[in-house]
């Protein structure tokens, strides 16, 4: 059986003594979990590693750890697989005399550690799911049996539901880390599990929140960490960028961030010159040039553009004479293709993209009946009078 | 020391819709769970939740299917009043905010499930629990005034008064190493099932029986402990759980031989026969050698569409893929029967009392008892709910009339007492790792869904002999904060208790009956053993009494699928 060394970062906070390193091999098979070799270190060598855990099956969100630098839950992570981005991988130096792989487990990012690899959840991930109102607040009146709703939105929404708050997300938010009070795309994720519920009946006065807090949706700066990080595919940034567009495109809502204008003016600016001109950006998200609001962000922002000029970033010619390149083969054809759909375009984790008419008789010829509506009735072969779709169907 | 109307121990299901009762009848409520709400492990439960609400359903449908899943030792009045009120709590999910799939009119969808006579399970893709859990916790976010949530407390002992009536308990705050009394008006355990005795098991890490064995120490009667439910979709290698949903959908089971077996054993319900049925099934196949080499069976789920298994069972794509190195919308996955929840648990009535006054029970840790020997799939989580709920708001106008109790200080130096004993241990005995392993494979062996008198007396001594063991089983971790190793040791004995009135149960019980199927007592009897075992702490072991099954509108007759 392959050995594993499990390099563990310990902290006892009883002990005034700073976090270290702690190394301990384990020969398990390579598709066994770094939860169960921290568990089988846990249980023969010592009981006291700090590490939450319950389901083993990446179900409960207790394990979210570092491992080799990225979030993820342990229990969900192949020894094997961790191995081959460990110390002395790639162009990570191994360790002198290193014979088994190495792999580095640390606590979470962006949460005080409590002890080993626990980190206090509750001062930041929960703090910011409450920050959302995180219930749902119903439509009234409320219907005597259930809310009449597109299996779609259900659909939809459940992509969010999948979360499982294990903190993956928000350990590597590279916003909060700037400013810890951003909502945080966990956070984010779950208020869009609202917004987009039919069944809410204050969406619009959630967004005007959402968008009008500082530290709200427009302070993501779309550097995709967290929909790495997301072990369900929850794909919270997407959840963010969703809120925007029913912000900005359903509800026209004006933030004080300048979020609406920016994303407007970003658009205008690509449709105008083909390529982002940078230096039109800034005052245009404000109105304009020769707007007042523009002209003190314009000299707040010297310093930046000073830099910017001595470091070469930009040239004066390139800034003010931007060549328009609005002729861009196929451009055109973007913003039409995407503009002329009255549905927006989502992705969502539980739409396959698969249709089962058609192409899904090739993938699975064996299928039993389709439902007239191209919903399959599920168990076709199934001789017994159960039909589900009797009871509703699916 | 805190002090409440109504102390919930456990935050899962029962928990948490435990303490959302008894805060809307207007008590002050404290829930205190060992773990975030959000990781217990009502979380995992899959496939969906029972009820008979389409208008051509009825409640009686729905009930006699789960007397017949019992096998007919599930108590009638409670599985009544089970069915008939679920509707109204399937409603009251879904308007709080769960995203039940819809058909294609909006309306709540539905999919089949074993042992039910309609489609009758509501579901969300398959991650019914983990929706409805999360709900809930938005709801105790939501009534946080009303509602103290103790969250990562470990109760090490339960307390009694004078009278005998339960006052509190004592707990260790986990993050810091504190110990509190807990002063309560009621207790209400909710605090889940024991599958950690057995190894391997589809239960967390968290399911060590505490509530179980606190509730059997001060005296509590158990019932049922025989009857562990073999859920007949695990992964051989750790136990993972394949939601029933999968079968459903219209999954099939083949042996090795390409046979699709269940045609033998249920002609008419095949893979959706009751769980007892379809695991002994596939036991009886594996043993007589159509297993796979691994002793295993195979699931077909190429069967139900792609799309479909992509948008209603993306759980088990992800464990089939992340746990078994299978796409199971391409090949089928192998599986075995695995430990997967206990029937049995603290007695109580069906308001969720015990007869210890002021200690009521609910969900797996309770024995109502609606499961009898067989719990029907998607059963579980409407017995937490419902039962959950009776206990909450019984609990909360029990509440109303009496005062809240005065517990002396000295309670809580024994505890520590105690527990400095325990993290004092020399190091001579053994770990107690090693107990907890040799326990859940002897349990697995000895215990599973074939059973035999000389196996469960086997198992019967290793478990006497480990729980002497863990006596002296020692501990690495000095420290307050986080010591998991003192809550490890704990949860040992617990576990040990449970797994001990597991096995005089089997061993007691002479007859085949639901889960419990005796090789050498291989049919029912009805005559003898139509009722249930009560245990009841008698010095070192269980005392063993009887008490009657309900009957109210179907009597017993060949059980047939």
């Amino acid at each position: 059986m392959p050995e594993y060394t499990l390099r563990l970062r310990r902290y006892d906070p009883e002990s005034g003594e700073a976090a270290y390193w702690e190394d301990h091999t384990v020969e398990l098979e390579g598709h066994r979990s770094v939860l169960e070799g921290i568990l089988k270190v846990k249980a023969d060598e010592d009981g006291s590693i700090g590490i939450r855990c319950s389901c083993r099956a990446a179900i409960c969100g207790s394990c979210g750890v570092r491992i080799n630098g990225k979030p993820g839950l342990a229990c969900h992570t192949h020894l094997e697989a961790a191995a081959k981005h460990g110390a002395g991988t790639g162009w990570n130096p191994p360790d002198e005399g290193q014979a088994t792989p190495i792999i580095e487990v640390e606590p979470m990012g962006n949460m005080p550690v409590v002890k080993d690899l626990i980190v206090d959840m509750d001062a930041v991930h929960w703090k910011k799911v409450r920050r959302v109102t995180p219930w749902l607040i119903n439509k009234e009146p409320i219907p005597e049996r259930e809310y009449i709703v597109p299996h779609e939105n259900m659909v939809d929404v459940t992509q969010t539901m999948a979360c499982i708050q294990c903190g993956a997300c928000v350990s590597d938010c590279l916003s909060m880390e700037v400013d810890p009070g951003f909502i945080g795309p966990a956070a984010l994720a779950k208020a869009y599990r609202f917004v987009g519920d039919p069944r809410d009946a204050q969406q619009k006065e959630r967004l005007v929140d959402l968008s009008e807090d500082p530290h709200g949706i427009y302070d993501c700066t779309h550097c995709f960490n967290c929909i790495d990080a997301c072990p369900k595919g929850v794909a919270p940034m997407s959840q963010i960028m969703r809120l925007r567009r029913v912000a900005s495109a359903d509800y026209e809502i004006e933030d004080r961030n300048n979020g609406y204008r920016h994303e407007h003016a970003f658009v205008d600016n690509i449709r105008k010159n083909g390529l982002l001109h940078e230096a039109d950006l800034l005052p245009d998200s404000y109105g304009g040039k020769f707007h007042p609001r523009a002209a003190p962000e314009l000299i707040s922002s010297l310093p930046v553009i000073t830099k910017a000029l001595v470091r070469r970033k930009v040239t004066p010619t390139g800034a003010l004479l931007h060549k328009h390149r609005k002729e861009y083969k196929g451009l055109r054809e973007y913003f039409d293709t995407i503009e002329k759909h009255e549905k927006r375009y989502e992705l969502n984790l539980y739409i396959s993209g698969y249709e089962d008419d058609a192409e899904g008789a090739e993938t699975a010829p064996e299928v039993g009946v389709a439902g007239s509506s191209g919903q399959p009735s599920a168990p076709g072969a199934d001789p017994h009078k159960s039909d589900p779709s009797e009871g509703g169907g699916v | 020391m805190p002090a409440h109307d109504v102390l919930i121990i456990g935050a899962g299901l029962a928990g948490q819709r435990a303490a959302l009762a008894a805060a809307s009848e207007g008590a002050t409520v404290g829930v205190l769970s060992k773990v975030h709400p959000v990781r217990s492990h009502s979380v995992a439960a899959a496939g969906g939740i029972n009820a008979a609400l389409n208008p051509e359903d009825s409640w009686e449908s729905h009930a006699y299917d789960t007397v017949k899943g019992s096998d007919f030792l599930g108590d009638q009045d409670a599985i009544e009043i089970m069915c008939r009120e679920a509707p109204n709590e399937l409603l009251h999910l879904e308007h709080i905010g769960v995203t039940f799939a819809r058909n294609d009119s909006g309306h709540l969808g539905t999919r089949a499930f074993g042992g039910a006579s309609a489609a009758r399970t509501y579901y969300v893709a398959d991650i019914t629990g983990q929706a409805i859990l999360h709900v809930l916790y938005e709801q105790l976010m939501k009534h946080h005034e009303q509602l103290d949530r103790y969250e990562e407390w470990f109760v090490t002992t339960l307390l009694r008064g004078d009278d005998g009536e339960c006052v509190g308990c004592v707990a260790r705050d986990i993050r810091h190493g504190n110990l509190e009394i807990f002063r309560a008006k009621n207790v209400i355990l909710a605090s889940g099932g024991a599958g950690q005795c057995f190894k391997p098991t589809t239960n967390a890490l968290i399911c060590t029986g505490d509530g179980i064995a606190q509730a059997y120490q001060i005296g509590a009667p158990l019932m049922d402990m025989e009857m562990i439910q073999y859920n007949p979709t695990t992964l051989a290698e750790n136990g993972f759980l394949i939601t029933e949903g999968a079968r459903g959908e219209g999954a099939h089971l083949y042996n090795a031989a390409g046979e699709r077996f269940m045609e033998k054993y249920a002609p008419n319900k095949l893979e959706l026969a009751s769980r007892d049925v379809v695991s002994r099934a596939e036991q009886t196949e594996i043993n007589e050698g159509r297993g796979f080499p691994d002793g295993t069976i195979a699931l077909d789920i190429t069967k139900v569409p792609r799309k479909r298994v992509l948008e209603a069972l993306r759980e088990i794509v992800n464990i089939g893929r992340d746990f078994a190195g299978v796409d199971i919308t391409r090949e089928p996955i192998h599986i075995r029967p695995g430990c997967h929840y206990i029937m049995g648990g603290v007695k109580t009535d069906v308001d969720g009392r015990t007869p210890i006054e002021g200690l009521y029970a609910a969900g797996e840790v309770a024995c109502v008892s609606v499961h009898g020997g067989n719990r029907l799939g998607a059963n579980s989580l409407l017995d937490t709910l419902i039962f959950g709920r009776r206990s909450g708001e019984h609990a909360a106008h029990r509440a109303r009339s009496i005062p809240l109790p005065e517990i002396p200080d000295s309670v809580l130096d024994d505890e520590q007492r105690k527990l400095d004993a325990l993290v004092r241990r020399e190091r001579t005995g053994r770990r107690v790792s090693e107990i907890r392993e040799e326990l859940g494979t002897t349990m697995n062996k000895y215990v599973a869904v074939f059973r035999e008198d000389e196996g469960l007396n086997t198992a019967l001594e290793v478990v006497k002999r480990l729980q002497e063991e863990a006596k002296t089983a020692y501990i690495d971790d000095q420290g307050k904060v986080f010591n998991q190793d003192v809550l490890a040791a704990i949860e040992m004995e617990y576990m040990l208790d449970c797994a001990e009135c597991i096995v005089v149960a089997a061993e007691h019980r002479k007859e085949s009956r639901g889960a419990q199927f005796r090789t050498d007592f291989p049919e029912r009897n009805d005559a003898e053993w139509l009722k249930h075992i009560d245990l009841t702490r008698n010095g070192a072991g269980p005392k063993i009494s009887y008490s009657e099954v309900t009957i109210t509108k179907w009597q017993p007759e060949e059980r047939k699928y």
